[in-house]
C-alpha cells in the first residue's frame, strides 16, 4: 500500500487497473476525460492488460461493454452528463442481460442550458434502469467503491451493473491523499473475473436478449428487483471483508452524531463532508443535530433509513438534483420509505448545488436553522425550499420566490 | 493627416463577426474559418437570412462570434437540427459548423443521413485530427502513429483502424451536391477555402442540395506545437493523407461561377 496524492479521476482509473478489467470502452467528456486518458496510458505501457476501445460515442461505448461482458470479460467505462444520457437505452440492456459492468459517473448537469458543473441529475435520471448506484464523498471512497462494486455485482445473487458516482470537479479534479493498495492485496478482496452467469459460449450455445411477452415480462422485472435487493446482503459481506483487508469501513447509509439527534439532515456525495463540520459547530452550541449520508442509492436502503430516521423529530433532505414538477429525488425516496412508520418525522426538502453552485457551510447552516424553526412550530410550512437561491436572477426573470411543491 | 492623403480601407472586420475577441487558442485556425464564413456571408448579403447551428467542440461558442441567429445542437446532431430548421424555413441560409469529433465520430450517422437525403444545408467541417475541446484525444481523423492523450504511443491502426476521409466518403452519396476539401495553412489555400465556402452557400441559395467544405485546420495547443510548427505539421503530415480537392461537384453545381 502506498499513500498517493491523486485526483478523483486518477483514483477511478487506478481502481479499474487494480480490478484488472479486461475491457475499457469509452468516449471522452468533461469532467471524465482524464479517467480514459490514464487508462489509455496504462494499457499502452502494459501496466494494465486490457482491450481499449476508443468508441465513437457513449452509446457505442456501452454497447461494447455489453458485448465484452456477454462473453465473460470484466468491462469498465466512465462517462458524465450528456454521455450518460446518450447511453440510456443501452443501460437497460446491460441490466436486463444481467451483466456486471461498472461505470464511473463523474456527475455533471445536463443541457439545456449547457453546464459542465456538478449535480446529480445525470445519474439520478437513470435510477430506473436496473443499475446499482453508489455516491461517494472522497477520492479514497471512489477507489474503494469501484472495487466493492465489482465484488458485489459479480456475486451470483446480484449480477447487475453498477455506477460509482462522484461530483464533477468537486471530486474528479480535487487531489487528496489516497491509499492505493497493491494488486496482491486487492486480489484477496476481489477475485479474478470468473463469470457466474451464462455467457456466449460456442460449446454451450445460447441466444440472448430474446422477446418476452406479457406472460413473462413482469417476472423478468421482478427477478431484477429481487437481485437488486439481494445486493444488500452481498454489500454487508463485502464491507466486512473490505474492513478486514484494508481497514476502512463502509456502510450503505453512514451516520454522524444521529443517536440522540432531534434534527437530522440527509444527503449524498461530497456535501456530506461540509455538513459534518456544520453538525460539529451546532453540536458545540448544544443543538441536537446529526447527519445521514446515503451512499447506496440503488438499491435504496429503505429499511436502514427507517431504523435510523424514525426517531428523529425533523428530517431535512438536501438534494443536489430536482425532479422537475415534483421534488428532489432523494426526498421522494426517503419520504416514501418513512411513510408507513407509526412514528415518523416531519420532513422538508432543500434543493441546492444545481449546475455546480457550491454547497458551503452557510447553505447548510441555513438549512439547519430552517429545520429548527420547523421543530419549534411543530409543522412543515414549506416542503420544497431553495436555501441558496439567487434572488437577483429570480427578480430579473420575474419568477415568484414564494412557491411550494 | 494631409501628408498621408486619403485613406483606403483594405482590410476590416467583417460586419457579420461580433466585436468579441474569441476564446480560441493563439494560432488556432478556427478563427480563420470563422472569418472566411463571415466574409462570404457579408459579400453575399446573407447575414439577415442566415441561421447557424453550432456543434459541441471548441466551436461551441461560435454563436458568440457570428452576428446572427444561432442554436447549439447536442454533440453530433447539428445536421439533424439544421434539417429541422431548413425544412420549416426553406428561404433561410442554414449552416452547421462542426469539428471532426462532432461530425465524424459521434455524429457520423447524422452527417451521412443528411447528405444522403440531399438536405439543402451547408456544412463547414473543421478537421484538426483530434478532439480539441476535451483535451486532444484521438478522433476518427487522427493520423496513423499520431500521439494524442488517448493514444499515448501513437494511433495504432491495428486496434484503432485508419483515419476516415470524410469528404471522399460523402462524395459517394448521390444526395450530396458539393463536397470539397480545402486547407488553412497558407494565404493561397485560405483564399481557395473562401471560394469554396462561397460556392457552398451558393449551392444552398440555388436549392441544389447538400454542400460541405472540409477545412484542414490546426490545434497547436493539443498537438503541443507552436502555431508555426502546427501549420508546418498540417502541410507535411495532414495534406498528404487528406488531399485538397473537389470530391463531388454535381452537374448543376458545376455551372456556378465564382
Ligand atoms: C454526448 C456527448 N459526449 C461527449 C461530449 C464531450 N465532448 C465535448 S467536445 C468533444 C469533442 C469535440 O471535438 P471536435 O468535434 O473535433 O471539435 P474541436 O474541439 O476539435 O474543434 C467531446 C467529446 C459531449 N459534449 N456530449
Ligand atoms: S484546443 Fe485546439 S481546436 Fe480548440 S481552440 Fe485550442 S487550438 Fe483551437
Amino acid at each position: 500500500m502506498a499513500i498517493e496524492f491523486i485526483s478523483g479521476c486518477k483514483a477511478a482509473a487506478e481502481a479499474a487497473r487494480l480490478a484488472n478489467v479486461d475491457v475499457v470502452a469509452a468516449y471522452p467528456i468533461t469532467p471524465q476525460t482524464s479517467i480514459v486518458e490514464y487508462l489509455a496510458k496504462d494499457v499502452s505501457n502494459g501496466r494494465l492488460k486490457a482491450e481499449m476501445v476508443l468508441a465513437e460515442s457513449e452509446h457505442s461505448a456501452m454497447s461494447a461493454c455489453v458485448g465484452a461482458s456477454m462473453v465473460g470479460a470484466r468491462a469498465f467505462t466512465a462517462t458524465a452528463s450528456q454521455g450518460l444520457a446518450l447511453m440510456h437505452e443501452v443501460l437497460f440492456y446491460a441490466a436486463g442481460l444481467r451483466l456486471p459492468i461498472v461505470s464511473v459517473i463523474v456527475n455533471r448537469s445536463l443541457a439545456s442550458p449547457v453546464s459542465i458543473f456538478a449535480d446529480f441529475k445525470d445519474s439520478l435520471a437513470q435510477r430506473d434502469t436496473g443499475w446499482l448506484q453508489f455516491y461517494v464523498e472522497s477520492c479514497q471512497e471512489i477507489l474503494d467503491s469501484v472495487l466493492i462494486a465489482y465484488r458485489v455485482i459479480e456475486d451470483s445473487r446480484v449480477l447487475l451493473p453498477a455506477f460509482v458516482c462522484m461530483e464533477g470537479f468537486v471530486l474528479s479534479h480535487l487531489s487528496e491523499p489516497v491509499d492505493v493498495p497493491d494488486v496482491q492485496t486487492v486480489s484477496k478482496f476481489l477475485p479474478a473475473c470468473d463469470p457466474k452467469y451464462p455467457t456466449l459460449d460456442l460449446k454451450d450455445p445460447k441466444i440472448f436478449n430474446v422477446m418476452a411477452f406479457p406472460d413473462t415480462y413482469e417476472e423478468f422485472e421482478r427477478d431484477k428487483q429481487i437481485s437488486m435487493l439481494n445486493a444488500f446482503e452481498a454489500l454487508q459481506e463485502a464491507y466486512q471483508d473490505f474492513e478486514k483487508i484494508f481497514g476502512r469501513k463502509y456502510q450503505d447509509v453512514e451516520t454522524y452524531r444521529v443517536e440522540d439527534a432531534d434534527i437530522v439532515l440527509a444527503t449524498m456525495g461530497a456535501a456530506a463532508g461540509t455538513a459534518m463540520m456544520v453538525v460539529d459547530q451546532l453540536r458545540s452550541l448544544g443543538e441536537r443535530v446529526g447527519l445521514v449520508k446515503v451512499r447506496t442509492f440503488r438499491p435504496f436502503p429503505r429499511r436502514q433509513l427507517r431504523e435510523i430516521l424514525s426517531h428523529a423529530r425533523v428530517v431535512g433532505v438536501l438534494d443536489r438534483d430536482l425532479s422537475i414538477g415534483s421534488t428532489g429525488i432523494l426526498f421522494q425516496e426517503l419520504q416514501s420509505s418513512l411513510y408507513n412508520q407509526p412514528q415518523r418525522p416531519l420532513m422538508q426538502n432543500f434543493i441546492a448545488g444545481l449546475g455546480g453552485r457550491d454547497i458551503h457551510q452557510g447553505t447548510i447552516g441555513a438549512i439547519f436553522q430552517s429545520l429548527k424553526d420547523t421543530l419549534q412550530k411543530g409543522f412543515v410550512e414549506k416542503n420544497l425550499n431553495w436555501p441558496d437561491e439567487n434572488r437577483e436572477v429570480l427578480s430579473i426573470w420575474g419568477l415568484p420566490v414564494d412557491h411550494d411543491d | 493627416m494631409d501628408m498621408l492623403g486619403e485613406e483606403t480601407i483594405v482590410y476590416e472586420r467583417p460586419a457579420t463577426l461580433t466585436d468579441l475577441s474569441s476564446h480560441y487558442c493563439p494560432g488556432c485556425t478556427h478563427g480563420i474559418a470563422h472569418r472566411l464564413a463571415a466574409e462570404v456571408l457579408d459579400e453575399m448579403n446573407f447575414r439577415e437570412r442566415t441561421i447557424g447551428v453550432a456543434s459541441v467542440g471548441c466551436s461551441v461558442f461560435a454563436y458568440n462570434y457570428f452576428n446572427f441567429d444561432f442554436v447549439q445542437a447536442p454533440h453530433g446532431r447539428a445536421p439533424a437540427m439544421a434539417t429541422g430548421v431548413k425544412r420549416v424555413l426553406p428561404d433561410r441560409i442554414v449552416f452547421t459548423y462542426q469539428g471532426d469529433g462532432d461530425l465524424a465520430s459521434i455524429g457520423m450517422g447524422e452527417i451521412v443521413a443528411a447528405a444522403a437525403r440531399g438536405e439543402n444545408i451547408t456544412v463547414i467541417f473543421i478537421n484538426n485530427a483530434n478532439y480539441g475541446m476535451t483535451g486532444g484525444q484521438m478522433a476518427p481523423t487522427t493520423l496513423p502513429g499520431q500521439v494524442t492523450t488517448s493514444s499515448p504511443t501513437g494511433r495504432d491502426i491495428e486496434v484503432a483502424g485508419f483515419p476516415i476521409r470524410v469528404s471522399e466518403m460523402l462524395s459517394s452519396l448521390d444526395g450530396a451536391a458539393y463536397v470539397v476539401r480545402r486547407s488553412l495553412h497558407d494565404p493561397k489555400n485560405i483564399r481557395l477555402a473562401k471560394k469554396a465556402i462561397r460556392a457552398a452557400f451558393e449551392v444552398q441559395a440555388r436549392g441544389l442540395g447538400f454542400s460541405m467544405v472540409e477545412l484542414l485546420s490546426t490545434c497547436p495547443t493539443n498537438w503541443g506545437m507552436t502555431p508555426v510548427d502546427a501549420i508546418h505539421w498540417l502541410e507535411t503530415k495532414m495534406l498528404p493523407y487528406y488531399p485538397v480537392g473537389d470530391y463531388k461537384v454535381g452537374p448543376a453545381v458545376a455551372e456556378i461561377k465564382i
